[in-house]
C-alpha cells in the first residue's frame, strides 16, 4: 500500500477544504449552474497552467503566456473578420482561425525555446521580454482600443465556449482531455522522463544522452500550444480582445502550478495537482463572490496568501523543531 | 621504528564507544597515537574511521570509553570531559577533508582565526603578518600571508590549514583524506612536510583509501571494519594486500582479475586521428582495438577527459580541428552523446555527483535514464523497467536499505555501480570509464575490476581513463600518457612501468612524432 505522502495529498485536501467553506458561505455556491460555471472558468487558467507544469518541471519558466493569449486573440479575430469577405462557410473560418492559433502559439513557445536553449538567454528574461512586446503588439493591432469579432461568425463560435455536451460545457471537456493527455505524456513517456532530468540537474541529462536544449524548446512550444488552446475557447466567451486580455494569466498559471505542489526549481511536476491549483484559484474569486465577509477586491490577496501557506506547507519547514 | 622508549606517549583512547540513537557504529577502539609516529587508520567506507576523527578531534562526543593524555614526563592524565575547545587545548587538531578556511580573508587573517593576536586596541595585524610569514616558511611555502584564500589553489589551501594548525600548537595532527584533492606531486610535498612534523615529535593520524601512500608515510598501522577494531600493527610488517585483506576481512582473491588477451591487435574499433583539442596546438590519435582495455594516464589536467570529451561531442574542439573519428572503419560524428550512444558508445562520467546521477530522483529513475529508447515505444513499459532494474541490482551488487531510496542516499561505491549499470543498460560495445574508482572503498574497486575484465572477456572494447597508476597498469593492454593536451607516448607490454609512465606524464619524455604511434601498421576490422 503506498504510504500516505502529504505533498500528494495536499493540494486535494486543500480543495475539499476550500469546497467546503464554500458550501458553508451560500447556497447558490451549490447550485449545478454555479459548479459548470466554475468549472468552465477554471478550463482557461488550467489549460495554461498545464503547459506550465512542462516548462517549470524541466526547469524553465514562461512570462508570457497572458500576453501571447492576447496576441494569440488578436490575431484570430482579425484573421476571422479578414475571411469574411472569402469564404462563405463560417465553421470553415472558425476551423481555420483554430489551425492558425494552434500554429502561432508553437511558434511563438519555439521563440522563447530557441532564445533561452540557442541564445543562452536566461528563461525570466526572455519571457519577460516576448511579455512586453505580445502585450504592445496586442494594443497595436486593437489601436489602443477593442478588437471584436464579427457577430456572424460570433453567434457560430460562441458554441465552443458555451455548448454542452453530457451536463458539463466543452471548456470543461477541453480542460479534461488537456489534462490525461499532459499525465500521459509528463509521466509516462520517454519525453516525460527527460522533462524531470532536466529540470533535476542538466548536466546529468547530457551525460545521458538526452538533448537538452531540444527538451526544453518543447516544453515552451507545447507551453505555446496550450495558451492557444485556451485562447480557442477563450475568444467565443467575450467575441474581443483588446490590450487588457489575458493580464496576469501567467501569475495565475504559475500559482496553480505551484499550489498543485510543482517545484519551483524544477525536476518535480504534478499535472493532477495542477488541475486542482486552477480549479482552487477560481473557487476562491468565486466565494468572494457570493460572500459579504470579504470584498471580491481582496481576490488577489487571498490568492497570494493561498500560494505562500501551499509552499510552506510542502517544504515541511514547520515541521523542523 | 617503534621504539616506544624514546617516544614519549601522547594521547590514547580505550574501549572507545560512539552511538548515534539505538545505532552503535564504533564498537569499543582501542588507539595510541605517540609522538613522532605516522599512525594511519585504514578501513572501507563506512567502517567508522570519520567518526573516529572526530571524536578524537572533539568534534563529535563519545558515548563511552576513556581519553588518556600525557605530555611526555610519563604521568598520564585521564581526561573526563572533552569537546572541540579542550582538544585544541590539548593540541589536537584536525584537517578537514573539505577545508574550514574563511575564503574571503586573507591566508595571515585565516592562520590566526579565532587565534588572533590583540594590540593595545586593536587586532596586532602586523605582528601576525611576520608570525604567518614565520610559519610558511617552516613549510617551505611560498604561499604570500597576504593573499586572499579563495584566489589559492587547493593544495596552497591545504598548506594554509597545516598553518593554522602550527599557530595552534598542535602536537596531534589529524589529516583526514589529505591526499584526495592533491596531485601525485602535491602528496610528496605534503608527505615530506609530515615527515617534518614527525620528527619534531607530532602524533600523526592519517586517512588515506591509497595503500600505497599508506606503505610509503605511516608507522603504524589501525585498520578499521564495521565499527570494530581490526587492530594495529607496525607498518613495516604489513604489505599492500595484507592490508586490503585486513580491511575487507576476506581473502581478496587477487585485486586485479585476469584480463584476457585481445583477441586480434589488427581489429580497431575506434579511431581517432589528429584530433585537435581546444587549448592544444599538437593534434592526438589513438586507436582502440577489439577487447581491448585502453588505459589513459596523465597528471590531473593533463587533458585526458577533454580528449573522450571532445570526441564524443560533450565538448568542441578547437577551432580549425581536421580530426576525423572513425568507428568500425566508419567515420562518424557524435554530434549528441545520443548519437554515440545509438552507435553503441557509452561514456561514465568522472563527475559521478554532479553528471552521473540524479542524487535526488529514485535508484530505477537513474538506472534506466541513460537506456529509455529501450523499453519504450509510445509509453514506457515500467514492467520491463522493474524487471532490468531487478536484475542490474543482483549483477552488480549494489546494496541499499530499500528500493525507494534516492541515489543521494546510497554510499558512494553503490553510486557507482548504479552508475556502471546504467551506462552498460544500453547495451555498449565500446565503453569508456573515466576515474571509475575514485573515493571507493578497496572491496567495490575489485568488484569494478572484475566487471571490467567480464566485459572485455565478452567482446567489449574498454578506454579507462584513471589517475590510480596500478590500476591503469593492473588492467590495461596498452597505456596511453598524456601531457599538456596531447599523448605523450603509448605504453605496452612490458613497457606499462611506473616510472615510464610518470616520464611521459611529466614530459621528460615525449614520442617522437605524433604520426607514427598508436597502432601504426594495423588496419581496420
Amino acid at each position: 500500500m503506498p504510504k500516505f505522502d502529504l505533498k500528494t495529498a495536499g493540494p486535494f485536501i486543500a480543495l475539499v477544504v476550500v469546497f467546503t467553506i464554500g458550501v458553508l458561505v451560500n447556497d447558490a455556491f451549490l447550485s449545478s449552474g454555479n459548479l459548470s460555471n466554475i468549472l468552465a472558468r477554471s478550463s482557461f487558467i488550467g489549460i495554461v497552467a498545464i503547459g506550465a507544469t512542462f516548462v517549470i518541471t524541466a526547469g524553465g519558466i514562461d512570462l508570457s503566456v497572458g500576453s501571447m493569449a492576447a496576441f494569440i486573440s488578436g490575431c484570430m479575430i482579425l484573421l476571422m473578420n479578414a475571411l469574411m469577405d472569402t469564404i462563405d462557410s463560417m465553421v470553415a473560418i472558425i476551423i481555420l482561425a483554430i489551425i492558425a492559433s494552434l500554429g502561432i502559439g508553437a511558434v511563438a513557445g519555439l521563440i522563447n525555446g530557441l532564445l533561452t536553449t540557442k541564445a543562452k538567454i536566461e528563461a525570466f528574461i526572455v519571457t519577460l521580454g516576448t511579455m512586453g512586446i505580445y502585450r504592445s503588439l496586442v494594443t497595436y493591432m486593437a489601436d489602443g482600443g477593442t478588437l471584436s469579432l464579427n457577430f456572424t461568425i460570433g453567434d457560430v463560435y460562441s458554441e465552443v465556449y458555451y455548448g454542452v455536451f453530457l451536463g458539463l460545457p466543452y471548456p470543461v471537456w477541453v480542460f479534461l482531455a488537456v489534462a490525461v493527455i499532459g499525465y500521459v505524456l509528463l509521466n509516462m513517456t520517454v519525453f516525460g522522463r527527460h522533462c524531470f532530468a532536466v529540470g533535476s540537474n542538466e548536466s546529468v541529462a547530457r551525460y545521458s544522452a538526452i538533448n537538452v536544449d531540444r527538451v526544453k524548446t518543447a516544453t515552451y512550444m507545447l507551453q505555446g500550444v496550450c495558451v492557444s488552446i485556451a485562447t480557442i475557447i477563450y475568444v467565443p466567451r467575450l467575441g474581443s480582445a483588446s490590450g487588457q486580455t489575458g493580464i496576469l494569466w501567467e501569475l495565475e498559471a504559475i500559482a496553480a502550478v505551484i499550489i498543485g505542489g510543482t517545484v519551483l526549481k524544477g525536476g518535480y511536476g504534478r499535472i493532477w495537482g495542477t488541475v486542482v491549483g486552477a480549479l482552487i484559484l477560481t473557487l476562491i474569486g468565486n466565494i468572494l463572490n457570493l460572500t459579504d465577509a470579504v470584498s471580491n477586491y481582496l481576490n488577489g490577496a487571498v490568492q497570494g496568501i493561498i500560494v505562500i501557506v501551499a509552499v510552506y506547507l510542502q517544504r515541511g519547514a514547520w515541521r523542523r523543531d | 621504528m617503534s621504539d616506544e622508549n624514546t617516544k614519549s606517549l601522547i594521547f590514547s583512547v580505550k574501549n572507545l564507544r560512539k552511538s548515534f540513537g539505538p545505532v552503535e557504529v564504533l564498537h569499543g577502539i582501542d588507539l595510541t597515537l605517540r609522538g613522532g609516529e605516522v599512525h594511519a587508520i585504514l578501513g572501507e567506507n563506512g567502517a567508522g574511521k570519520s567518526t573516529l576523527v572526530k571524536i578524537l578531534s572533539g568534534f563529535e562526543a563519545l558515548t563511552q570509553g576513556e581519553l588518556h593524555i600525557s605530555d611526555g614526563s610519563g604521568s598520564s592524565q585521564r581526561l573526563t570531559l572533552w569537546n572541540n575547545a579542550i582538544a585544541e587545548q590539548a593540541g589536537v587538531v584536525l584537517i578537514h577533508q573539505e577545508f574550514n578556511l574563511a575564503e574571503q580573508l586573507t591566508v595571515a587573517e585565516n592562520i590566526f582565526l579565532g587565534n588572533e593576536i590583540n594590540g593595545r586596541f586593536f587586532l596586532d595585524k602586523k605582528t601576525m603578518r611576520i608570525k604567518a610569514q614565520e610559519y610558511l616558511d617552516v613549510l617551505r611555502s611560498d604561499i604570500d600571508p597576504d593573499a586572499a584564500v579563495d584566489q589559492l589553489p587547493v593544495s596552497a589551501k591545504q598548506m594554509v590549514e597545516i598553518a593554522k594548525a602550527q599557530a595552534k600548537n598542535a602536537r596531534v595532527l589529524v589529516l583526514d583524506e589529505p591526499t584526495a584533492v592533491l596531485t601525485q606531486q602535491e602528496s610528496q610535498v605534503l608527505f615530506e612536510l609530515i615527515d617534518r612534523f614527525r620528527q619534531d615529535g607530532v602524533a600523526i593520524v592519517f586517512i588515506s583509501h591509497k595503500l600505497d601512500e599508506i606503505k610509503q608515510i605511516a608507522d603504524v598501522i589501525t585498520v578499521l571494519r564495521d565499527g570494530e577494531l581490526v587492530g594495529s600493527y607496525s607498518a613495516a610488517d604489513l604489505s599492500k594486500d595484507d592490508m586490503a585483506r585486513l580491511m575487507v576481512g576476506r581473502e581478496l582473491s587477487s585485486l586485479f582479475p585476469e584480463i584476457p588477451k585481445v583477441p586480434d591487435a589488427s581489429k580497431v574499433v575506434l579511431r581517432v586521428s589528429d584530433l585537435l583539442l581546444q587549448g592544444s596546438s599538437e593534434p592526438s590519435s589513438f586507436e582502440l582495438r577489439k577487447g581491448e582495455v585502453l588505459g589513459f594516464s596523465g597528471l590531473v589536467g593533463s587533458g585526458r577527459t577533454a580528449l573522450i570529451e571532445t570526441v564524443l561531442g560533450l565538448r568542441n574542439s578547437a577551432k580549425g580541428n581536421t580530426g576525423r573519428v572513425e568507428l568500425r572503419g566508419e567515420r562518424v560524428n557524435f554530434k549528441q552523446l545520443s548519437v554515440a550512444r545509438s552507435k553503441g558508445v557509452a561514456y561514465l562520467t568522472k563527475d559521478r555527483k554532479g553528471s552521473g546521477l540524479l542524487l535526488e530522483k529514485g535508484l530505477v529513475f537513474n538506472f534506466s535514464l541513460f537506456s529509455l529508447h529501450k523499453i519504450s515505444r509510445l509509453l514506457i513499459d515500467t514492467k520491463q523497467e522493474d524487471v532490468a532494474f531487478k536484475k542490474a541490482v543482483e549483477t552488480f551488487d549494489i546494496r541499499m536499505k530499500d528500493k525507494s531510496i534516492v541515489a543521494g542516499n546510497l554510499s558512494g561505491g553503490n553510486q557507482q555501480k548504479l552508475l556502471l549499470a546504467k551506462i552498460l543498460e544500453a547495451e555498449p560495445s565500446v565503453i569508456i570509464i573515466d576515474e571509475p574508482t575514485r573515493g571507493i572503498d578497496i572491496g567495490t574497486k575489485s568488484q569494478i575490476y572484475h566487471f571490467i575484465a567480464e566485459l572485455v572477456a565478452s567482446g567489449h572494447s574498454l578506454i579507462l581513463i584513471s589517475s590510480d597508476i596500478t590500476e591503469v597498469i593492473g588492467l590495461s593492454h596498452r597505456v596511453a600518457v598524456m601531457y599538456h593536451s596531447q599523448i605523450s607516448g603509448v605504453l605496452e607490454g612490458d613497457g606499462i612501468e611506473e616510472h615510464e609512465i610518470m616520464r611521459y606524464a611529466t614530459g621528460l619524455k615525449n614520442k617522437p612524432s605524433h604520426h607514427d604511434q598508436l597502432g601504426s601498421g594495423t588496419s581496420n576490422a
